[in-house]
């Protein structure tokens, strides 16, 4: 077959993913976007212009060979692919379902100028469920070299850096807190969006490939200290992630109905209380639900809590309920991914854009009842270069609910840090690590993720983990200087 | 996996159990907890530490079956185990030396208060426990009590043993004897009765620590579900606690915060005796 010309290859559409139906998938857990056949990855392939100077990779925070990948998918050759992708992405399956591609690769990507761009994230996911099934890329280890490395965190951070060192020949031990292993990839992101069979496939391969011991159940800072952990291995890394909710000062915060969308993503989605009583675990979203914050943490409160809802309808029998997003910018600003934003709406959310909580109030009981809530409208732009929300003066108003979950933000989880002398700290409570290196201010010891960046991507977070892997090994074999 | 190494019935409803768990003995010290996980399908429970033993790796428990996940917990048999065991958490109880202080246990609260008392008794403080209960076979661990206090009264609510009368009786009689100066007093028990204790030795001025049961999920500070209202704000019991100045909690908020979830632990409950009673009948059905 002749070489397409260009032209042509933009005049192929972008090929549509095929998704769950919006009112069907309400009432269940099960993943939302199908993924690609191979005809249809292979067609959307076809688009990708194989530029000579790629901006899309230097969209991606780890710069996947993109056009590589691409390539040899369209020619057929999926091993190919699978090994392009793995040269700076081992978990495909799980960016390609979760990364903000519009902001990433293919926010940069040069079809997308005129059109619509090659859809990168899927054509990724693609490759990656291929590599599930079939697992042509082995993971092999070099000989023991006798060092031993601690990796604290299970999430992308420290799967990642575990990986990476384990090949090495280092021994390594993963110490989590948790039950099981997969950090906000597990009790965060919902089954819907990741199937916690992607994620525990890829753990599970990892360790029994690679022997890498994992320690669940293992607090650092109340089970272990991270002073203990130095003397017993001879480098340590710190991917703990920022778990620590915040909630807003306003009356009310307190009140019986009103959660962090921690606790209630961690009830749903680690607990299975979507599966209660089955599970014993058991979740309340009522009849009207206020999700605060319009991040991907927002809208998966919001899309968990109609899935809660129409299984508790189902059940009871009556109407479901409604579940609001209340953010206090317009939608031009709203930071989750694009397409949670759209699959949301398509599920019957409403979005009430530029409004902010003054109070919560409650009855009797100590329920929530209510909320008050003030309009905003947008005024200069500020710090972050978004313009500022100012509240409209004598627009309050009360919207009845009985249900808040809030999601405005985590900070580092706090317990990693209990006697760790010189490990330091910025005022908002990160671990203080050299972006290159990810090397903490105390000896032996690096950190990467969420820990440092404050809440961020899967996809940096597995940048870091993988640039600390790459000075663990350096200083292990001598090459590095010491601290 | 963490298995039961030794089970003791305290009464119908109160349970004892010892459990392998070397990473949380090595740590745990008197006043911090728990969380356990029965099976992969079990929630997150916390219990605070009755006892343990750093040499055999082993941690003691009490519980009462009140719930669907305790009354599971108290079917197993020595050599069954559990999937989750994590710990220490919290902070451990502060222990010095400051003169004579007073320990509340009430019902299943006396087994956390008994480390904090032997704690309290070998930094070399004088003792004063009271330990209460609803009836006479809701209490144990009378001798352990004695043993490390200097003076230990009991009282059940019937009567049925000891002084029928309740925890802060005898505590207000104490506070109220002149030639006695209390430095500390530690209440542990019902969320009720901690509320009671507080309110009872406020007047008095005695700085008074209680240890917060309440829901949680992580037990390290990632849900905010444990949170209690202090005068000057929210706290995570979990990370901060468990122990708080009885005065400054907000009891109200945390009375109505555990009532939160009561019809689905019914429902668990009913659940839980349904397949039970189903699992039963199969069995004797295959006979
Ligand atoms: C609901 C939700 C949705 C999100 N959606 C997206 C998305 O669509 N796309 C995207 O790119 N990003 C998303 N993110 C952000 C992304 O998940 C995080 O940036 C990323 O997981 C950070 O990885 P990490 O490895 O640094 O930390 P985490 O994934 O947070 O993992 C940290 C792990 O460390 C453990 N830990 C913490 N303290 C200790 C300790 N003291 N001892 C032992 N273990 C400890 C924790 O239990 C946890 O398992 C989302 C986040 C949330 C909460
Ligand atoms: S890892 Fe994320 S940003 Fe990079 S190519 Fe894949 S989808 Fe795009
Ligand atoms: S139990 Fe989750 S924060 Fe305390």
């Amino acid at each position: 077959m002749a070489e397409m010309k260009p032209q042509d290859r933009m005049k192929i559409p972008r090929q549509p993913m095929p998704n769950q139906d919006g009112t069907v998938r309400r009432g269940n857990f099960e993943e939302v976007a199908l993924g690609y056949a191979e005809e249809t990855a292979r067609k959307e392939a076809e688009r990708c212009l194989q530029c000579k100077k790629p901006a899309c990779v230097e969209g991606c925070p780890v710069g996947v060979l993109i056009p590589d990948f691409i390539k040899a998918l369209r020619e057929g050759d999926m091993a190919k692919a699978v090994e392009a992708m793995k040269m700076k992405n081992n978990l495909p399956a799980i960016c390609g379902r979760v990364c903000p591609q519009e902001s990433q690769c293919e926010g940069r990507c040069i079809v997308g100028k005129k059109g619509e761009p090659v859809a990168i994230g899927r054509l990724e996911r693609f490759v990656g469920d291929f590599e599930l099934a079939n697992r042509t890329c082995p993971l092999e280890k070099a000989p023991a070299t006798g060092k031993k490395v601690a990796v604290v965190g299970s999430g992308p951070a420290g799967l990642t850096c575990a990986v990476d060192v384990a090949r090495e020949g280092h021994k390594v031990t993963l110490f989590e807190s948790l039950h099981g292993p997969g950090g906000v990839l597990v009790y965060g992101i919902p089954e819907f969006r990741l199937p916690k069979g992607v994620v525990l496939g890829e753990i599970n391969y990892a360790v029994q490939c690679l022997g890498i011991d994992i320690r669940t159940d293992h607090v650092i800072g109340r089970t272990i200290t991270l002073d203990e952990l130095l003397t017993d291995y001879d480098a340590v890394f710190l991917g703990t992630g920022a778990g620590l909710p915040s909630f807003i000062r306003i009356p009310g915060i307190n009140l019986n109905g009103v959660m962090s969308a921690n606790e209630f993503l961690t009830r749903v989605n680690l607990m299975k209380a979507y599966l209660f009583p089955d599970y014993d675990t058991p979740v309340k979203a009522g009849k009207k639900v206020a999700v605060v914050g319009a991040g991907n943490v927002a809208m998966d409160a919001a899309r968990c809590s109609a899935r809660i809802q129409s299984l508790q309808a189902k059940q009871s029998g009556g109407d479901p309920g409604e579940v609001h997003i209340v953010y206090r910018r317009s939608k031009e600003e709203i930071p989750a991914r694009a397409e949670e934003v759209h699959h949301a709406e398509e599920e019957g959310i409403i979005f009430d854009l530029l409004t902010n909580p003054v109070e919560i109030i409650g009855g009797s009981n100590g329920r929530v009842t209510g909320m008050r809530c003030i309009r905003m409208q947008l005024g200069e732009p500020d710090a972050s270069g978004r313009r500022k929300p100012v509240p409209i003066p004598g627009s309050e108003f009360e919207m009845a609910v009985d249900t808040v979950i809030m999601a405005l933000g985590t900070s580092p989880n706090p317990l990693v840090f209990v006697d760790a002398e010189g490990l330091e700290r910025t005022r908002h409570g990160t671990a203080v690590a050299d972006t290159a290196t990810g090397r903490t201010k105390k000896q032996r010891v690096w950190a990467g993720g969420d820990v440092v960046t404050g809440a961020a991507t899967v996809i940096s977070a597995m940048g870091a983990g993988k640039r600390a892997a790459a000075d663990i090994n350096k200083f292990l074999k001598g090459e590095t200087a010491p601290w | 996996m963490y298995k039961i190494l030794e089970k003791q019935t305290l009464s119908d409803v109160t349970k004892l159990m010892v459990i392998h768990a070397p990473h949380v003995a090595q740590k745990a010290r008197a006043g911090q907890f728990i969380i356990i996980r029965i099976d992969e399908n079990g929630e997150r429970v916390p219990l605070t530490i009755a006892d343990f033993d750093r040499k055999a790796g082993a941690i003691t428990i009490i519980f009462q079956e009140v719930g669907k996940s305790t009354m599971q917990l108290g079917a197993l048999k020595v050599g069954d185990a559990v999937s989750t065991f994590v710990g220490p958490l919290g902070h451990p109880t502060e222990v010095t030396d400051f003169g004579s202080v007073i320990c509340v246990g009430g019902g299943v609260g006396i087994a956390p208060i008994y480390p904090i008392a032997r704690a309290l008794k070998e930094a070399g403080n004088t003792v004063i426990s009271i330990i209460g209960a609803r009836n006479k076979d809701l209490l144990f661990w009378e001798d352990k009590m004695r043993a490390v206090s200097d003076e230990l009264h009991i009282c059940t609510d019937d009567g049925s043993y000891g002084r029928k009368a309740l925890v802060t009786d005898p505590l207000k009689e104490i506070l109220e004897d002149k030639t006695r100066s209390i430095a500390k007093i530690w209440a542990i028990g019902p969320a009720i009765m901690m509320k009671f204790v507080s309110s009872a030795t406020k007047p008095f001025n005695v700085p008074t620590i209680v240890s917060l049961n309440t829901v949680m999920i992580d037990g390290t500070g990632m849900c905010g579900g444990c949170r209690v209202l202090l005068e000057d704000g929210a706290r995570f019991v979990c990370v901060d606690g468990p122990e708080f100045d009885g005065h400054k909690v907000d009891w109200t908020n945390l009375l109505s915060r555990l009532q939160f979830y009561r019809d689905e632990e019914k429902a668990a409950v009913e659940h839980y005796k349904h397949t039970c009673n189903l699992d039963k009948a199969m069995a004797e059905g295959g006979k």
